[in-house]
């Protein structure tokens, strides 16, 4: 069987009509594929989420990640990217809801697609993983142990970082949750919580918890990495695509 | 976690790398996910010259605890030196 994949970046419209960067990463073939929108962390548009957008296209998926931090510097290193962020006072929810929004649009019209996408991301991306689930025309979406879903950031904080559960009600597509037990943010008890809030608004879902995981169990260049929890995780990923993008 | 810990303040001073000194206006410190270190979370201190790119920052990732070391250092020295000069 032939195998191939096509990696690259381009120039989506995103928040503001602003023309950004996005990596994007598509199986060789005329499909068609389905989407997933990968949303990096903090650290930035860095080579470990890319890596995961190129594993997306592995497994037969048109992934694309959009340079959140484009407008601090398009051609920033991903480290020189984050530190204007830090110093800059982050990116605020409506940009990210615009450049998510571009995203998912460029892939929607390329021939390739199905017009099904997914979204996920981790940390951070988790968070915005939710947020898009609530406000983007998305067919399906993995928190991986986003913090600050249903709680706030520490008020010392000079960044306000505000729960997104307000916005649960307007959730238009099955959402997986993807969690660790020994987390901290989001902790076990946070998640039962929104858990219960999304049965409670009636919101297809479904949360996972592993045992000996902690906050950034799928992230292979840090000690947090857990294979048991990772392999696990990758294999609910791919059957709850399988489900909702197919 | 993203932590989103952010904290500024303004500097007197000069920083060196790659072979070159320049002076810096502010430190942007923050604890969150490092970029280079391999640590889950680590304390960022960011040396920045307000003239110059934030590619030329001066920049450390350090373990929690080897910041914390570095701070209780840096207080000895400062106390021991007290308001002399």
């Amino acid at each position: 069987m032939y195998e191939g994949l096509l990696a690259e970046t381009v120039t989506i419209t995103g928040f503001g009509e602003d023309e950004i960067g996005a990596y994007l990463a598509r199986p060789l073939g005329p499909g068609p594929f389905p989407g997933v929108l990968v949303i990096h962390h903090a650290p930035g548009w860095d080579s470990a989420t890319k890596e995961i957008a190129r594993r997306f296209a592995h497994l037969g998926f048109v992934a694309i990640c959009p340079n959140l931090y484009h407008r601090f510097g398009p051609d920033l290193a991903a480290d020189d990217a984050a530190a204007a962020a830090r110093a800059g006072g982050w990116i605020t929810t409506e940009q990210f809801l615009g450049d998510a929004g571009g995203a998912v649009s460029h892939v929607r019209a390329m021939p390739v697609s199905t017009g099904k996408v997914g979204t996920i991301g981790y940390c951070s991306g988790g968070r915005q993983s939710f947020l898009a689930a609530c406000e983007l025309p998305v067919d399906a979406a993995v928190d991986c142990y986003g913090a600050f879903v249903i709680s706030s950031a520490p008020p010392e904080l000079p960044y306000r970082m505000e729960p997104v559960i307000d916005r649960a009600p307007r959730i238009s597509c099955p959402i997986l949750g993807l969690f660790g037990v020994e987390d901290k943010n989001p902790s076990p008890d946070e998640v039962a919580q929104i858990d219960a809030e999304l049965t409670r608004l009636g919101k297809e879902h479904e949360f996972h918890t592993f045992e000996n995981a902690g906050h950034g169990f799928f992230a292979v260049d840090r000690p947090s990495y857990r294979v048991d929890a990772a392999v696990q995780g990758w294999r609910l990923v791919g059957d709850f695509y399988a489900r909702h993008l197919s | 976690m993203c932590s989103y810990v952010v904290e500024k303040t303004a500097l007197t001073g000069s920083a060196k790398a790659a072979g070159a000194w320049t002076p810096i206006t502010k430190a942007v410190v923050s604890v969150d996910h490092p970029s280079h270190a391999t640590l889950d979370h680590a304390l960022m201190l960011d040396f920045v010259n307000a003239g110059c790119p934030v590619s030329e920052r001066v920049a450390l990732e350090l373990s929690v605890e080897s910041a914390r070391e570095l701070i209780h250092c840096m207080q000895t020295a400062l106390d021991a030196f007290g308001d002399g000069g």
